[in-house]
C-alpha cells in the first residue's frame, strides 16, 4: 500500500531529515519525492510504501500529525488511494 | 507518480471548500424480529442492530483517518417497523422507537432512520398504530428518525394517510413544543420514496434490500461554488460541463470509501448518493451555487432552471464516477441547513411557493421549513398533497419536513442547532384547504402517456 505523505509550512533547517528519521522509525520507505520553496513555504510532496509500516496507517497519520505541530508545520499522511479516485479514471 | 497540483487540489477541496463524505449508512433488515411479543421482539431489533453496527463507527473513524477525508455522518437504517412490528400484540410502537434509539446510542450513531410505513395505496392496521407513534416516539426519543410514504406514481396518493400525516406532523410539534418543535424535523412526509437512500430522516431498508448493505452520500456545494467562480459569464454549456467534472470527482471519493468501509465490515456495498448536501456551514450552501450563476439571491425569476440546470449536471458527472447509483441522487434545497437559503427566505425572496416550484426539477421537496405555529393540521395536509403531486405526476421523489414551530410567527426563527441549523419562518397562505383535505380517500394513480 502507498500513501502520500504532504509537508507544508515556513522553511528551516533540518524538515527534511526530521520528516524522513522518523518515517524510517516507522519502517515506512519513501520512494519518490518532490519538494519546492515558494515565498519562504516549503511544499514537499513524498510517495511511500507502508506495507511494511510498524503502526496501522491511522495511528500513523495521527504520529506525523503531530511531528509536524511540533517543529509548526502541517504534516499529513494519505493513501495514495484517495488522490488516484479523483484524478484518474 | 501523481503530480503536486493533483495532490493540493484534493487537500483544498477538503480543507477550504467543505468536500466531505456527508454519511455511510449500513442498511440492516429486522424482518426476522418480529414476534408477537413486543418485549422479545425489541430485544431481537436491539441484539440484531448492535451486533451488526458495532463496528461500523470505528471503521468510519479509521477510514477517515487513513484517507484524511472527513466522514460526517455513520448511520443506520431498518426494515420500516410499521412491517416488523406488523405482528406484535401492542398498541404502541414507542417501545420500539425507544429500543432503536438505545442501539443507536450503543453504535455510537447520531441518527437511525426506518421508524417508517409505507402507505401509498392503503394502510394496515400496524402502519396506522405506527403513523399514530410518532409524536410520542419524537418525544420520547434523541436519534430515531420517521418517515411515511403516501403516494407513487403506479399507486397514486393515500389522502387519508395525507390528512392523518398533516395532523401528526402538528401534534408531533406540539409535544415537543420545549425544543421550538424539534421533533418536525425528524419527521418526513414521501411520494415515490426510494428504498436505499442513505440521507436522513428519510432513511430506511427497504425489503428488496439484502440482509445488510452499505450506502454512501457525498458532498460538495462548496466546491462546486468554487469550481463556477472560475467560469464567470461564461455560457451554460461551459457551467454544465465544469459542474459534471467537479461532480465526477467528488463522487469518486464516496465510491472509494464506500468500497473500502463494505470490505472492512464485510458486508455489500449498495450505492453512492449523488447528491449535493448542503450544511448551515458559510461556503457549504446550494443557494450560493446558484447565485453564483447569476441569480442576484436565491429565489427570483431563473432559479428554477439555475436548479434543473445543476441537478441534472451532478447526476451525469456522477455516474460515470460509481459503480451503482441510487438513493436520492441530486441537489437538496433543506433551508435551514443552507445558509445562503436562509438568508434568501429572512429577505422575503424565496417563499414557500418557489421552493415548491425548485422541487419539481431537484431531488426531494420542501425541505426544513418552518412554518408558524397556528398553522393548521388541514394547511400541513395540503402542502404534503401538493408535494406528493408533483412526485407522483413527474415519476420522481418528493418530502415534505415542515416543522409548526409552536408559538411562532413569520420573521422569528427556529433554531434547531449542528446541521439541523436554524430556519427563518415562513409565512403561508391563509385561505384554507380544510374541505379539500376531509375528503380522504386516494387520488387515482397518474396516466403515464399523453405526457404534457
Amino acid at each position: 500500500m502507498k500513501a502520500i505523505v504532504t509537508v507544508v509550512g515556513k522553511d528551516r533547517v533540518g524538515i527534511i531529515a526530521n520528516v524522513c528519521t522518523a518515517l524510517a522509525n516507522y519502517n515506512v520507505n519513501v520512494l519518490d519525492i518532490s519538494q519546492t520553496v515558494m515565498q519562504g513555504y516549503f511544499t514537499m510532496m513524498m510517495a511511500t510504501e507502508v506495507s511494511q509500516c510498524n503502526v496501522p496507517l491511522a495511528i500513523l497519520a495521527s504520529e506525523m500529525e503531530k511531528i509536524g505541530k511540533d517543529m509548526g508545520l502541517s504534516i499529513r499522511v494519505q493513501r495514495e488511494d484517495i488522490f488516484e479516485a479523483m484524478h484518474r479514471i | 507518480m501523481l503530480n503536486q497540483k493533483d495532490i493540493l487540489q484534493t487537500q483544498d477541496m477538503i480543507d477550504k471548500r467543505h468536500l466531505d463524505i456527508r454519511t455511510i449508512t449500513m442498511g440492516i433488515s429486522l424482518l426476522d424480529c418480529c414476534d408477537p411479543d413486543l418485549k422479545t421482539c425489541c430485544e431481537k431489533i436491539y441484539n440484531k442492530i448492535t451486533r451488526c453496527a458495532k463496528d461500523l463507527v470505528k471503521v468510519g473513524e479509521e477510514i477517515e483517518k487513513e484517507f484524511g477525508i472527513p466522514i460526517v455522518n455513520k448511520r443506520i437504517s431498518v426494515t420500516p417497523i410499521a412491517i416488523v412490528a406488523g405482528s406484535c400484540e401492542t398498541d404502541s410502537y414507542v417501545e420500539i422507537a425507544k429500543t432503536l434509539d438505545a442501539a443507536a446510542k450503543t453504535c455510537g450513531v447520531n441518527f437511525i432512520g426506518g421508524f417508517s410505513a409505507l402507505v401509498q395505496k392503503g394502510a394496515t392496521t400496524g402502519d396506522w398504530k405506527l403513523m399514530r407513534s410518532i409524536p410520542e416516539a419524537m418525544r420520547e426519543t434523541e436519534r430515531v428518525c420517521a418517515s411515511v410514504n403516501v403516494g407513487s406514481t403506479k399507486a397514486g396518493i393515500n389522502m387519508d394517510a395525507v390528512a392523518e400525516m398533516g395532523r401528526i406532523i402538528k401534534k408531533t410539534a406540539e409535544v415537543t413544543a420545549d425544543n421550538d418543535g424539534l421533533g418536525c424535523a425528524k419527521v418526513v412526509v414521501f411520494a415515490n420514496a426510494v428504498e436505499d437512500n442513505p440521507f436522513m430522516a428519510g432513511a430506511f431498508h427497504g425489503v428488496g434490500e439484502p440482509e445488510c448493505v452499505l450506502n454512501v452520500g457525498v458532498s460538495g456545494p462548496g466546491v462546486v461554488y468554487h469550481a463556477l467562480q472560475g467560469v464567470k459569464g461564461e455560457p451554460f454549456d461551459v457551467v454544465a460541463e465544469t459542474i459534471k467534472k467537479t461532480a465526477f470527482r467528488i463522487t469518486r471519493m464516496g465510491q472509494l470509501v464506500g468500497m473500502e468501509a463494505s470490505k472492512r465490515l464485510g458486508i455489500p456495498f449498495g450505492i453512492v448518493d449523488l447528491s449535493l448536501a448542503p450544511t448551515p456551514a458559510v461556503g457549504d450552501s446550494v443557494a450560493r451555487i446558484l447565485e453564483e450563476m447569476g441569480l442576484e439571491v436565491c429565489g427570483t425569476h431563473g432559479t428554477t432552471a439555475a436548479l434543473a440546470m445543476l441537478n441534472d449536471a451532478v447526476k451525469k458527472g456522477g455516474v460515470m464516477a460509481s459503480n451503482h447509483v441510487g438513493g436520492l441522487s441530486g441537489a437538496f434545497i433543506p433551508v435551514s441547513e443552507d445558509e445562503g437559503m436562509i438568508a434568501a427566505a429572512e429577505g422575503g425572496t424565496l417563499c414557500l411557493d418557489k421552493l415548491e416550484a425548485m422541487t419539481c426539477v431537484c431531488s426531494v421537496g420542501l425541505d426544513m421549513i418552518a412554518v408558524p405555529g397556528d398553522t393548521s393540521a388541514a394547511t400541513i395536509s395540503a402542502i404534503i398533497a401538493d408535494e406528493a403531486a408533483i412526485g407522483m405526476v413527474n415519476s420522481k421523489t418528493t418530502a415534505v419536513r415542515i416543522i409548526p414551530a409552536p408559538n411562532k410567527v413569520v420573521g422569528d426563527r427556529v433554531e434547531m442547532g449542528g446541521l439541523l441549523g436554524s430556519a427563518p419562518v415562513m409565512p403561508v397562505h391563509d385561505k384554507s384547504s380544510e374541505d379539500f383535505i376531509a375528503r380522504g380517500g386516494r387520488i387515482p394513480a397518474p396516466l403515464q402517456s399523453l405526457k404534457n
